[in-house]
């Protein structure tokens, strides 16, 4: 069968080329010149890992700033199962847990009568966006700086620090790693 | 809109455009067998596959002996992914100790990544080993785009040649579109993505302490997983070769496979690069770039008010919030809009940008969750599809695509004016016609039919997961999906059954290959006719008059064949949710 040998003979030799060769290159430069990317961004604190810069962690405690919503299961924020929560927009179940999230923030932070950013309140597209908009940010400083008893200002500088705006000024969109601001909360450097 | 917002999608346009002409020509150079600045790294290495494979690559074939290889190279890629998946449990380079996958769901996951539709029915990083994304999967990712290039050089030389009886040697268009093209570009952009925090090790799963333990059903959770893996090296090929099946479950919207802001735009120009690219190759191989420059000008020309489309509507929020209390406006300090199933980083312009780019590209990764866009936003990408991803579509196969829908064009156009129907010098006639329709048709009677018996048993209407015409929108755009080879989805839909998992793979398989053949086909018949002298009557098929002519076949197509089928799903949806229905 003449057609056989080059149609199995090619295949495998790129399977060996595109499948092996290629991603062994591409670990070994990536592993020597962008390490601690390569491997996942991850934080430290002596020789415990804290969590990773671009993976959220849950937050309920007031005395933290919440994240996104999270649509994982069965914890939310669970890094071994990424998932959004795929509710359309006409889905009933989508209205009530909005209004349960927006109820809960209000409940603790009475006294605040502002509107809550959107991205407070729908779960993330990966159910571990490690990102709120500098407007949620800004919804929950007051709530934050009563629970710790500490000026609003001093929390205001601490969500700054942890505020990135758009690349190059035009590209994506300026964002507050809540992880990051949490563990800065705490008196934690992320290193 | 936001202005940002409309400035990033313009930015793109124009860094996609300046693209076409350097890439293209490079492209157009590797197909007709010249040297280029790769050629002292990686000749020795197309050579000695050559020689291993007893291929001379002087020796050209028909068009059915050409197809013939296709078919069956890309079954061996089909029987590997498949036997690969059932055994990974014994394999090597499995740190999680994942089992073997399922077998239905290791079928449709077979077809689908043989196929370049890349549907995922299964997450990856919970049911994958590292052997298995990179020797099975990733193998596919690049041999199935360099399948669907090498088909498309095939039917350029069609249109190139004059009286000849061969269009090519597949095993050679096929590997040099892999080591030059698909290569080089894969390793620059796997790099790059790393460079952002894309994760590239064969580590097992980290573990941390979370700050916060969360309590879920009474059991404490204090840590939380990692995932890891060679997931840059795949990511990079699976957006440039119009792939689109994600290393983890959420794709491109998890942070870990698309991290920043820049590391998105790489990924969102790679979607559309080659297919591009191609539009200029197509020029130069039939010596008449504008040719190859006003099948561009149709593409982006439909292509950029549907991408504004969805951005627009997706910007516009959800008018069922607005008494919650909730701020949807956008401002300096938040995107505001739909953010359901979004990213923040990449807030409302670049989700809806993607969304636009990944199905009119046959891509089908995602980096927001389709299944929550507005119904208008959601329409968009679902329409899409159904033109037949011959807007940029699919390497290779979104160009050979189109021009099936220029034969047809030029075959309107002679009818309006009562002469035989020419293009690029080949005279059109009942063959050409005919095999390009059965290219237009196929997917549409493989869309419609699949839906309509999907919505009609049991079996398709479980796996629903939202309720109302929505639900009917979710099989549709399953469909739709498959039956292009695009591989998105809206992911509510339970797709990991035994009905999807089977009804799906049929439909990807006779979408991709029944549609090669009519292709090939007609490659060998324009290959063997003679050309045709320029005249006063002939149409020229590179004026604003034709691409106008071109775009309006490709969407009249689309819009009769599909409104009837929107309306019931996306258009009762967005009523009903204004409050209109």
């Amino acid at each position: 069968m003449s057609e056989l040998r080059p149609a199995l003979v090619s295949f495998l030799l790129l399977t060996v080329v595109t499948g092996l060769v290629y991603p062994l290159l591409v670990t070994g430069i990536s592993q020597a010149a962008f390490s601690d990317a390569a491997n996942g961004s991850l934080i430290r604190e002596g020789d415990k890992l804290l969590g990773s810069r671009l993976i959220g962690q849950p937050f309920s405690d007031p005395k933290y700033f919440f994240g996104r919503p999270s649509a994982t299961a069965p914890q939310p924020y669970n890094g071994a199962a990424s998932s959004g929560s795929n509710q359309s927009p006409t889905n009933p179940a989508l209205a009530s847990a909005i209004s349960d999230r927006i109820a809960r923030l209000r409940a603790l932070d009475p006294g605040n009568q502002a509107l809550v950013p959107i991205d407070l309140v729908t779960a993330s597209g990966s159910g571990l966006d490690p990102h709120i908009s500098p407007a949620a940010a800004e919804y929950q400083v007051p709530r934050v700086a009563r629970m710790r008893n500490r000026p609003e200002n001093e929390i205001r500088a601490l969500v700054k620090e942890a505020t990135e705006g758009r690349a190059f000024g035009i590209l994506g969109e300026p964002r507050v790693n809540v992880l990051l601001l949490n563990l800065a909360l705490d008196g934690k450097r992320a290193s | 809109m936001n202005q940002l917002g409309a400035l990033q999608i313009a930015l793109f346009a124009i860094a996609l455009t300046a693209l076409v002409k350097p890439l293209g020509s490079f492209m157009a150079r590797i197909y007709q067998g010249e040297r280029t600045w790769l050629s002292p790294v990686l000749g020795p290495v197309e050579r000695g596959i050559y020689g291993l494979c007893g291929i001379d690559a002087n020796v050209e074939s028909s068009w059915k002996r050409y197809a013939l290889a296709v078919l069956l190279f890309n079954f061996i890629g089909f029987v590997a992914v498949y036997i690969i998946q059932l055994a990974q449990g014994v394999l090597p380079l499995n740190p999680q100790g994942f089992a073997g996958v399922e077998a239905k769901s290791a079928f449709n996951t077979a077809v689908s990544f043989a196929t370049n539709t890349n549907w995922q029915g299964y997450g990856g990083e919970s049911t994958m080993s590292y052997f298995t994304q990179m020797l099975a999967l990733n193998v596919q990712n690049f041999i199935s785009a360099a399948s669907g290039m090498a088909v498309l050089v095939a039917l350029i030389r069609g249109f190139a040649r004059r009286q000849a009886q061969q269009i090519g040697n597949f095993y050679v268009d096929m590997t040099r579109s892999t080591l030059y093209v698909l290569l080089p570009l894969s390793l620059l952009l796997a790099l790059a993505l790393v460079s952002q925090g894309v994760v590239q090790n064969f580590s097992a799963y980290e573990t941390v302490e979370l700050v916060e333990p969360v309590t879920v059903q009474s059991t404490q959770v204090t840590q939380q997983t990692i995932p890891m893996g060679p997931a840059a090296s795949q990511i990079a090929i699976k957006q440039l070769g119009t792939n689109g099946g994600g290393f983890f479950n959420v794709n491109s919207a998890h942070p870990l496979e698309n991290p920043t802001p820049l590391a998105n735009v790489l990924e969102v120009l790679a979607i559309l690069l080659i297919p591009a690219a191609l539009c200029y190759t197509f020029g130069r191989m039939v010596n008449d770039t504008r040719q190859g420059w006003a099948v561009y000008a149709a593409m982006l020309i439909i292509f950029l008010p549907l991408a504004f489309g969805v951005f627009s509507a997706e910007q516009s929020g959800n008018p069922r919030f607005d008494t919650l209390g909730v701020d949807q406006v956008s401002s300096a300090t938040h995107s505001g809009g739909n953010m359901e199933g979004k990213e923040v980083r990449f807030g409302i312009a670049n989700s809806a940008l993607w969304a636009a780019a990944t199905t009119a590209a046959s891509n089908g990764s995602v980096n927001s969750m389709h299944d929550s866009y507005t119904p208008l936003g959601g329409l968009v990408p679902m329409w899409l599809m159904q033109l037949g991803e011959v807007v940029f579509g699919g390497a290779g196969s979104g160009l050979y695509g189109m021009l099936m829908f220029a034969i047809v064009a030029v075959f309107i156009a002679g009818l309006m004016v009562g002469r035989t129907p020419e293009y690029l010098g080949k005279k059109i006639e009942a063959y050409e016609v005919k095999m390009a329709s059965l290219v237009l048709l196929l997917p549409c009677v493989v869309v419609l039919l699949g839906t309509a018996i999907a919505s009609a048993v049991p079996a398709g209407t479980g796996s629903v997961a939202n309720p109302g015409a929505h639900g009917f929108s979710e099989i549709l755009y399953a469909f739709s999906s498959a039956g292009n080879n695009n591989g998105s989805a809206f992911g509510g839909l339970s797709a990991n059954t035994p009905f999807y998992n089977l009804a799906l793979a049929v439909a990807m398989w006779i979408s991709r290959f029944w549609i090669m053949i009519p292709v090939l086909a007609i490659a060998g018949s324009l290959a063997g006719k003679r050309n045709v002298a320029i005249t006063a009557g002939t149409l020229p098929t590179h004026t604003p008059l034709f691409i106008a002519m071109l775009i309006g076949v490709v969407l009249m197509v689309g819009a009769l064949t599909f409104l009837p089928s929107l309306a019931l799903g996306p258009i009762v949806e967005h009523l009903q949710m204004i409050g209109k229905g």
